[in-house]
This record gives structure tokens, sequence and C-alpha cells, in this order.
């Protein structure tokens, strides 16, 4: 794989799991359990969404195949999107809406850590706004996993059956692959073994402090999300995501 | 306009003979447009007619955000997706800053919102319409932003202070949210397919009447209003405002190159005014009575958020306890 191609996919890549984890979000839209719940969650998708535009319109430059952002994110099919699969999972109750955020959280505020350094300019420069952001995020999701998990008896035991059920789609976020190491070795992406490291520091750090049992660390993981292969949940999310530009191709404007 | 009928409690106005003499004092305070601010006295009345409008209107900031929600997952491009984020979460922002003003007032938001639950409370009639294809986000911002804005523009001036300075402030993003709107509509219009001109109309067509109902009944029938206007809660009649919003919004539609649903909608060389037709009012008094297309829906939806996230808010404070505690302890 040269570099030129793993930075296709590896944009991708980031931004997917922004657009696919923001529109999560946005089905929450008016079901959230208090009003400033209400503003935080719309506020953090629309900064999701909102980096996965800049990651889509560099990745559009470089493919240069005619596609645009929207068209990256609107007419790719399931098998095409990238993203992990951790951010495809359905919103269920509020501790897993929390913690699926606060595990894709310290993934990301640690990529764009790195990031901010990497040797593609445009990366870092995306990079270092969606960290400011991607900050917020995660001291909001670390709360929130400290206040369910050392709460009530009630959201201490739904906050650790988040824990459980999402625990294997978080082996993902922190095993390179090909596009990976060969993002690392650019320059361009995250030191995988760093990732990890700080991935699991922080989290069993905030577990911890949050009176809940991380998985174990050789746990079975369910992966494939990078390379297009998801859950069947991602099949539902783009029909009801992409349904007007399915149904009205020919429009152009809208 | 979010506030339908607000109650007054007053059947008739009282004259500056039968006040007492805080009433009276009171009413001249209004009278020279020196705002009422939470520590002066005021009567029972006013305050609970304050509570009722605002809370009214920070019911509908939320129950508003449903019908944008019910296409926020299918927006058309991520422009038009992200504005729609960022007009809901202005909403939520509303609602927020709205029951802040009402609590002023000693009134409880929990309490308030139980109200709005158990179907105690009213919110504006609008939301109970279903949003049935995208060009409703650019009708609804065009329309129901625009008839919003149309009040609340007035009720800048409105005689309690923390409610006048929360319409100056909301304003200002309303407007945004009314030229997003049409700008989603004049998009279609000009650049778009048969289908999405098709679309555009159909939204008008849809909601042309529930706006315009927004401003609530006819003078004649709108029993509580001389009060509002003489304690300077409300500065103008229902039927004035729907005139001012007819007004500005036809030329608007003729730009866009649609139409209403509405055979009598004329200018009147002599009046200055468009003339138009005759409101359902049938329709507006079962809506607001709930039987409208989504009041059973729009209410199921907030009382589950509310209800299924009470073991969140418990945590929230059992937390917070702790943290004391824990914190005195050290």
């Amino acid at each position: 794989m040269t570099q030129a191609e793993a930075l296709k996919e590896y944009l991708l890549r980031l931004a997917d799991s922004d657009m696919i984890l923001g529109q999560r979000l946005c089905e929450l839209c008016g079901k959230a359990p208090a009003l400033e719940e209400e503003m935080a969650l719309m506020n953090v998708a629309l900064d999701l969404v909102g980096q996965a535009r800049n990651w889509y319109e560099y990745a559009a430059e470089l493919i240069d195949d005619g596609r645009d952002a929207d068209k990256l994110a609107f007419r790719r099919d399931a098998h095409d999107y990238r993203n992990l699969l951790l951010t495809e999972q359905p919103n269920e109750d509020y501790a897993v809406t929390m913690g699926r955020q606060f595990f894709f959280d310290v993934w990301h505020y640690f990529t764009l850590k790195s990031l901010t350094e990497s040797s593609d300019e445009r990366v870092a420069g995306i990079a270092a706004k969606a960290l400011k952001e991607a900050t917020y995020h995660l001291r909001r999701s670390s709360e929130w996993v400290k206040r369910l998990g050392d709460g009530t008896e009630e959201s201490h035991r739904r906050m650790q059956e988040a824990v459980d059920i999402l625990w294997r789609f978080t082996g993902e976020l922190i095993t390179p692959d090909d596009t990976d190491r060969v993002m690392a070795e650019a320059g361009v992406g995250p030191d995988p073994d760093q990732l990890a490291k700080d991935w699991r520091g922080m989290v069993n750090e905030v577990l911890t402090q949050a009176t809940l049992t991380p998985g174990a660390e050789d746990a079975w993981m369910y992966m494939g999300g990078k390379h297009g292969e998801h859950t069947e949940h991602l099949g539902f999310i783009l029909a009801e995501m992409q349904f007007l530009q399915r149904a009205y191709p020919d429009a152009t404007t809208w | 306009m979010y506030a339908q009928l607000v109650e007054t409690g007053a059947k008739r106005l009282k004259t500056k003979e039968e006040m007492s003499p805080e009433e009276r004092e009171f009413q001249e305070k209004v009278d020279a447009e020196t705002k009422i601010e939470p520590k002066n006295w005021m009567p029972e009345g006013y305050r609970k007619t304050l509570v009722r409008q605002i809370s009214q209107h920070a019911h509908s900031e939320v129950v508003g955000m449903l019908p944008e929600g019910n296409w926020v997952t299918r927006a058309p491009t991520l422009k038009r997706k992200l504005q729609l984020m960022a007009k809901i979460q202005d909403e939520a922002g509303h609602g927020l800053y709205l029951y802040s003003a009402m609590e002023t007032l000693g009134a409880d938001r929990d309490e308030e919102i139980e109200k709005l639950h158990q179907g105690k409370a009213k919110y504006s009639s609008i939301f109970n319409y279903p949003t049935l294809n995208w060009a409703d986000m650019g009708a609804v911002g065009w329309l129901v932003d625009g008839a919003a804005i149309v009040n609340q523009v007035v009720l800048q001036r409105t005689s309690y202070g923390p409610y006048s300075r929360a319409m100056i402030r909301i304003c200002k993003e309303e407007s945004f949210h009314q030229r997003q709107g049409y700008q989603i509509l004049l998009d279609m219009m000009r650049e778009g397919t048969e289908e999405q001109k098709a679309m555009v109309q159909d939204a008008i067509n849809r909601l042309w009447w529930p706006a315009l109902m927004m401003f609530g009944p006819h003078d004649d029938e709108s029993p509580n209003s001389q009060q509002s206007m003489a304690w300077k809660i409300k500065r103008k009649s229902n039927d004035e405002l729907r005139q001012m919003f007819i007004d500005q919004t036809v030329p608007q539609l003729e730009f866009l190159g649609c139409t209403a649903p509405d055979p009598d909608l004329k200018y009147n060389e002599e009046t200055g005014h468009y003339d138009f037709g005759e409101i359902n009012w049938q329709e507006f008094y079962d809506v607001l009575k709930g039987n409208g297309p989504c009041n059973r829906e729009r209410i199921k939806t907030r009382k589950n958020a509310i209800d299924e996230g009470a073991w969140v808010r418990e945590a929230a404070v059992a937390y917070a306890e702790k943290q004391k505690q824990r914190a005195q302890a050290a």
C-alpha cells in the first residue's frame, strides 16, 4: 500500500466515524434526559459532523474522481464506509450512549492530539481545530461515566452493563492494520503502540474512578469497520441518512 | 408567536379608582414604559399571566425541536444538516433561557414541564402538524420562525424586564433561522427538479394556514388580550400581528414563485394591506384541545424523554452529593 492510498483510506475512516456517531446523536433529538443534555448532545453532534465535512473535503480532493464531500457522505454504501463499529452501535439507554461516547472520545482525543503534529500540514490543521472540540467532548463524557458509575445503584448497574456491551467494539480502536502502520511510518498518523497505551491508561483511570470494571485486555474483539465489514446496524443508518440523495438522484441543489 | 390564548384571570380591566395604591403605582410604571424587574411588586394576575406566557413559549421551543428532529437524520447535504443541527441547538438554548426568565417569577421549571406532560399547559399549535417532506424544514424556518419573529420583535418591548431581554437575544437567532429557511426554499425553486419544486409548494400548502393560526383567535374572540395589553405584556393585538405577517410574507411568497392555498388572498389598494380568507377556527380550537395530527406523539415523546431519563438525573444528584461529602471529609 502506498502512502497516498493509505492517506485516502485513513481520511475516510476519520470522516466516517465522525459522521456516523454524529448521526446516532441526531437520532436523540428531543429525547435527552434533560434540556441541558439536549443542547449538549446536539452540540457534540454538530462538532462531529462539522469535522466529518472537513475530512471529507480533503479526502475528496485526494480521491479526485469528481465526487465532493456530500457524495462521499451520502452516496457510498455500507461496504464502502470505514467507520469504527463502535460508532454505529444503537443509542439504547443513556449509559450506552455515554459509554459509547466515552470510549470514542478517548480514542478521538489521543488520535487528534497526535495528528496536530502530523507531517501532512492539512491533516495537522484540521486536527488542531477538532482537538479543541474533542477535548470538551472527552471531559463531558468522562464526567457522565463517573456520575452514572458512581451515582445510584441503578445507574451503576446500567453503566457497568454498557461497558460490558460495548467492550467488544473497543479493540478496533487500538488495533492497527496496514493503513494505520503506513500512516504512522510516514509521520502522518499516530504511533499505534502509543495510542493503545494512552487509550488503555485513560479508560482504566476513568472507569476506576467511576467504580466500574473494564473488560479483559484479551477479550474477544469484534472488528471490521475499518475495512467495510460492519454490524447490521449500519445499513439502516445509511438507509435513513441517505434517503433523499437516493430517492432523488437527479437533484443537484438542496 | 409561541403563546396563544394566555389566561390573565381578569374579566375586565380595573379602573384607576378601583386599584389599590400598589396596583396604581405598578400601572403607572408600566404606562411610563419602565421595565418591571423580578424584585418589584406586581399584581398576582400579572405574575401568573407571565408565567403562563413564558412557559408556553419555552415549551414551544422544546416541542418545536421534534418536527425538526424528524428530518435532521435525513438532511440532504452536509451544509443543510449542520444548519439544522445548529438551529435545533439554538432552540434548546432558547428553551433554557426562557425557563430561567420564568423562574425569576417564582415558578418552577419541573412543575411547569409536568403540567405540559399532563396536557394542562399549552404550546404553539403549529408544532402539532407533521413535517412530511424536506421542504418543510425550509417552510418551518420561513413561516413558523417568521410568524414567531413578528410577535417577538414586538415583545422586545414587553413590560417584564427578563422576558424583554430574552426576546432581544432570541430574535437575533430566529431572524437568522428564518433567512436560512427561506434560502432552502429559494434554492429548491430556482435550481431544483420538478419534484423538488413540488415539495416546496406542498410544504407551503400544508403549513400556510397553521402559520396564520399561530397569532391566535380574532381580537373580539380573545378575552385575555385587553388585560395583557394594559399590562403591556402584549403590545399588539392578534389581528394586527397577523396582518403584519401576511403583508411581509406575501411578497416573499411571490418571489419564490409559489402560491398560498387561499383564493381570497389579494392586495387591497385602498387599505394598502393584503386581504385574506377566513381561518378554519374549528381546526384551530380542535388542535388546541389536543386533536391535532401530532399532539399525542409530541407529548408522548417529551414525556418519555423526561420519564425515562429520571434515573440519569437521580444519578447526577447522587454523585454530586457524594462528591460534596468527599470534599467535606478531606
